[in-house]
């Protein structure tokens, strides 16, 4: 672990870094604010949260707290993992808008203008409505998730994301009864965007869920990260994040979410129509054409661990998909 | 020597990018493409040797035509060793051989990029002249495989590409293939020296009259 951490700390334009949270500080949050509540009283914790240097707290009791589902109390998932650092998880994206190198996102971002940013949400539903990022964060969120992401390039990292249940969103607009998928469509920006000038692929990105996947629990849509704003190269500054499928699923910069009557064709279904599907469900047992899924690098690791069926959260998502042949529907 | 410098120039990148931590946060499959790329791009130089030296008349690159081959085949082997130790050693030990054998014999693409390997084993060693020697015209003929070798290492690239734009460069290096070998087919050689000596014995008349 200590090897990556070293890696190069990019600045970003939208957030200055003396407003940034260290990791160490950020991981041992909820209990620098019980021991800071302890000692000095309930009434004291109000002026904690103006602190600002507490990290000689976080070496005095280095005990992982172990999160509930997509819960953040600590440093690690549900299962135990680890979360990966604030390094890790902003600078190695796959985001073919910007580049098809891991960390050329992170360096292109810098001239991504996400503010102001609207999210238009319409198609088969009674209250059609086009929100700010802001409100839909004032009405819905944000709360926090440790959750897995598993790309299926075969590597993984565990992230802490804030955001609001897609539930919350799709159920103020109201789907009519005819509504049976979410299509989502992001940002399409040639000039901010380098990658898309590339040719070669269908831009702009769309993704999209069969409803009642959208209407899970589990599925997020993020506005930040370790409790600082998404990072553009993150997908900034409204993203997806479906745990329980393959990484590609969770679309960045979503400008556009309509209710729609049939599945959708994705970004990937027309890129690569041999090689992926609508469902794209994370499972060891149906290998990608051109690798096995069955094991994967989680970051800042050396030897590759096994996949787990729906990425680990079968128990939340299995019964979307009863009865279905997952090695047809992949 | 300035052969045996190119040729180094990417695993001493690699060795500095491992000592300055910059092989990304996934530095295993960093090095792999890392290792892989240059074998590739070593391939294509070895092929190149041949063609320059019957069609344009570069002598000098036939010379290092072997230097060249062999730092293909080591970064080969560098390549195949980090990929096979990659699916060796799992967490879980217990899988190593269902996803080794997985990953080695039911993809495409692995089986393209291993066939080219496994050709370029005795290539690399009746590469001496003692061998050469040995083998006399045989040799030529076991030297050849290069040409189904080659192309090979070039479709597993292709086939590792995710589409789009990634097929580019897999494809710019098929090209690039296609001339080399293309070249080297005895009526397109011919051409070549016809067009030559015309080339020269036109310079000739010119500097005469």
């Amino acid at each position: 672990m200590p090897y990556f951490n070293r890696l190069p700390m990019i600045a970003y334009d939208d957030v200055d870094p003396a407003d940034v949270t260290p990791e160490h500080v950020y991981r041992n949050r909820r209990r620098i604010m019980a021991l800071a509540g302890g000692a000095v009283g309930a009434a004291g914790a109000a002026l904690v949260t103006g602190c600002g240097d507490l990290s000689g707290l976080s070496a005095a009791a280095p005990q992982p707290t172990i999160a509930a589902p997509g819960q953040v109390n600590g440093q690690t998932d549900e299962l135990g993992d680890q979360l990966n650092s604030y390094d890790q998880v902003t600078n190695y994206n796959n985001y073919y808008e910007f580049s098809t190198e891991k960390e050329e996102p992170a360096k292109l971002a810098k001239g991504f203008t996400t503010a102001p940013w609207t999210v238009q949400v319409g198609g088969l539903v009674a209250k059609p409505r086009t929100f700010s990022v802001d409100e839909l964060v004032e009405l819905f969120g944000p709360e926090e998730r440790i959750y897995r992401l598993r790309c299926v390039e075969a590597w993984s990292m565990v992230i802490p994301w804030q955001g609001f249940p897609l539930k919350k969103l799709l159920e103020a607009v109201e789907p009519t009864p005819k509504a049976k998928y979410v299509r989502f469509e992001t940002a399409r920006k040639p000039t901010e965007m380098p990658g898309i000038n590339r040719g070669g692929f269908p831009w702009p990105y769309i993704e999209g869920l069969r409803l009642d996947e959208a209407m899970n629990e589990l599925a997020l849509m993020v506005t930040g990260l370790y409790g600082k704003p998404l990072p553009v190269q993150n997908g900034a500054p409204l993203r997806l994040a479906v745990p329980w499928k393959y990484g590609f699923k969770s679309a960045k910069a979503i400008v556009k979410i309509d209710l729609v009557e049939s599945e959708i064709a994705t970004f990937w279904m027309k890129s690569g129509p041999t090689e992926y599907g609508f469902y794209a469900n994370v499972n060891p047992e149906v290998p990608h054409p051109r690798w096995s899924q069955s094991t994967e690098r989680r970051i800042g690791e050396i030897r590759r661990r096994s996949t787990l069926q729906f990425n680990g959260y079968g128990q939340q998502v299995s019964k979307l998909y009863e009865g279905m042949d997952l090695k047809r529907y992949y | 020597m300035a052969v045996h410098v190119g040729s180094l120039i990417p695993l001493a990148r690699l060795v500095w990018d491992g000592y300055t931590r910059h092989l990304t946060a996934n530095p295993i499959q960093a090095l792999t493409q890392r290792t892989g790329y240059p074998a590739l791009v070593l391939l294509a130089l070895t092929l190149a040797c041949t063609p320059l030296n019957t069609v344009l008349g570069l002598r000098w690159t036939v010379p290092p035509r072997r230097t060249l081959g062999l730092y293909a085949f080591f970064y080969a082997c560098l390549h195949v060793l980090l990929f096979t130790t990659d699916y060796f050693f799992l967490v879980d030990e217990g899988q190593r051989w269902a996803v080794l054998s997985q990953q080695l014999v039911e993809k495409n693409y692995i089986v393209a990029g291993l066939a080219a390997f496994v050709m370029l084993v005795p290539l690399a060693i009746t590469s001496t002249k003692g061998w050469q020697r040995r083998l006399g015209r045989r040799w030529r003929w076991l030297h050849r495989a290069l040409y189904l070798a080659a192309p090979l290492a070039v479709t597993h690239f292709l086939w590792n590409a995710k589409g789009g734009a990634d097929r580019n460069e897999p494809l710019v290096f098929g090209a690039v293939l296609a001339g080399l070998l293309l070249l080297r087919l005895p009526p397109v050689r011919r051409a070549a020296y016809r067009w030559r000596a015309q080339s020269t014995a036109r310079a000739r008349t010119l500097v005469l009259e």
